[in-house]
């Protein structure tokens, strides 16, 4: 990066260290905070609508409904994530590739699973083989996304679902004796009421869901737990910048990312809370 | 309009550039010197030169990728990447699954480390392997206590923190470790011979592949390149075909 670190051994102390830490492997390491804070955010939303569609399912007047966010929160609950992400994806993977692989290459008469092998021709390839290897870490992203919304949108979901059943029944029977339809009760008093109940749960998932980033190098998608670890472990002469172990200092880092990142979100949360229950006298 | 869009994204998909033969490498990276990434956040080392010549002679357009080692294989199958070429032994039990081709690295021996000094019966004691390797596969029926870890650097570091007594790898992987440890580490028992020599890992439907690449690492043991990588890479100790 800078001119004097051309010739690293002959650099010593301050010079070594602040070359070192501005390598393009560190840099891939800072890069992938972004990517973390990239993924906690573009979760958020299909979160929430998923949590939603399975809470509204669950309390749906129609059977089979009902049926579906009964199934949809037990079933994903009650799977081990790390058996989910392992599987789901490739599951995913394999069923997109599939599909296309059918319209795209109608033509090609071989099998798609010949024996152990999953073959799909080269025009049907999730991103395309001769795509830049940004586009296989952005699929790779993308099937994170889908994966941890899936996961995290059933906790979601029986979360919502408590808090909606927690709001006294009073509240909605006086909103009803207002002349409120079903709709206007739903959206003035239930909703907004529903909060100061789902908060703690929903602040709970955050955190959860926080230190469950790391998951994302199950995917493929290099985080910074994976980083930490290729750069702290021993480095020989082999390399340009050699040193022992120093995965105790870069895990330390993480250690104060992580905090940090917990911490901020519990002064957010307590701002939150403290709107979401202004003018309730439950919420103490 | 909702179908105009699908319609415009769909054929978006379909147009794009005629498919070149890019094949996809897939590495550990984590596994000097035959690979790693090095400072500057590429695939390097021994394999990387092999790999990047063996393209050249083939004329493949190649790419690198790295992939845990654990799930490296299963990654193949379902053509994420197009080749193994990670200092994988070949193996009765890996060729059931996979295929490979030609050997680039001749059989050679794996060593015990262990903290210098010490005495420790290796068909006894506690011992540190790499998850699915045939190292670990060694010591699980050697009568010794495997502990398996997932990666290269997490087995040396066990024995250096007392977790393990001792480590079993690729003698040249763990040949630079030894000398660069102070006194630290050392050899502690006889060299042990396992496993097959060193090949790419390929899908079993990929013949043309195999046979373009057998071609391009026949022609580099008959021309002396080869011989000339491994003692670049692997200095004194070098296997040589």
């Amino acid at each position: 990066m800078f001119e004097i670190c051309a010739e690293p051994r002959s650099l010593e102390g301050l010079t070594w260290l602040s070359c070192y830490l501005t390598t393009p492997k560190h840099a891939a390491m800072y890069y992938s905070i972004l990517t973390v804070l990239g993924l906690l955010l573009a979760v958020v939303p299909p979160i929430l609508f998923l949590g939603f569609a399975g809470a509204l399912a669950r309390r749906s007047k129609i059977a089979p409904v009902r049926w579906l966010g009964v199934g949809y929160t037990s079933i994903v609950r009650g799977v081990p994530d790390i058996v989910f992400f392992l599987f789901f994806p490739i599951a995913l993977d394999q069923a997109v590739e599939y599909i296309r692989h059918k319209i795209k290459c109608a033509d090609v008469l071989e099998p798609v699973y010949q024996g152990n092998d999953f073959v799909v021709c080269q025009a049907a390839k999730m991103p395309l083989g001769i795509a830049d290897q940004f586009y296989h870490e952005a699929w790779g992203f993308s099937l994170a996304v889908i994966t941890f919304a899936i996961v995290f949108g059933a906790f979601t979901a029986n979360t919502l679902h408590g808090a909606l059943n927690a709001v006294p029944k009073g509240q909605l029977e006086t909103a009803r004796a207002f002349g409120m339809s079903e709709r206007q009760t739903f959206w003035r008093v239930h909703m907004p009421q529903m909060w100061v109940y789902a908060l703690p749960g929903l602040s709970n998932l955050w955190m959860i869901l926080i230190k469950a980033t790391p998951l994302l190098f199950l995917l493929g998608v290099k985080d910074i737990v994976y980083w930490a670890k290729e750069l702290g472990g021993m480095k020989t002469q082999v390399y340009t910048y050699a040193h022992p172990d120093w995965r105790i200092w870069y895990f330390g880092a993480l250690l104060v990312f992580y905090l940090f990142l917990t911490w901020v979100s519990q002064r957010a949360f307590d701002r939150i809370f403290a709107r979401a229950s202004r003018g309730l006298s439950v919420a103490s | 309009m909702k179908k105009l869009l699908l319609a415009a994204a769909l054929s978006a998909l379909a147009t794009g550039a005629a498919w070149a033969d890019t094949v996809r490498l897939g590495t550990e990276g984590a596994y000097p010197p035959y690979n790693f990434i090095n400072d500057k956040g590429e695939v390097d080392g021994f394999e990387r030169e092999l790999g990047d010549e063996i393209c050249k002679r083939a004329a493949l357009d190649c790419t690198w990728v790295t992939n845990e080692w654990d799930s490296i294989i299963p990654n193949l199958v379902s053509s994420n990447y197009d080749a193994i070429i990670a200092g994988m032994s070949v193996t009765a039990e890996r060729d059931e699954v996979i295929d490979f081709t030609n050997e680039y690295i001749p059989p050679s021996p794996s060593g015990y480390v262990g903290l210098a000094g010490g005495s420790v019966d290796v068909a006894k004691g506690i011992i540190a392997a790499q998850i699915n390797t045939i190292q670990a596969g060694h010591v699980a029926s050697s009568g010794a206590t495997l502990v398996e870890f997932a990666s290269p650097d997490e087995t040396v570091a066990a024995v250096k923190n007392g977790e393990a007594d001792a480590v079993l790898a690729d003698k040249d992987f763990l040949a630079p470790i030894v000398a660069e440890s102070g006194g630290m580490l050392a050899f502690i028992a006889d060299d042990v011979s396992i496993g097959g020599g060193v090949a790419l890992g390929l899908r079993e439907s990929d013949g043309e592949l195999k046979a373009k690449m057998n071609t391009a690492i026949d022609a580099m043991k008959a021309d002396g390149t080869l011989n000339t990588m491994l003692v670049k890479w692997f200095k004194d100790a070098a296997p040589q075909w």
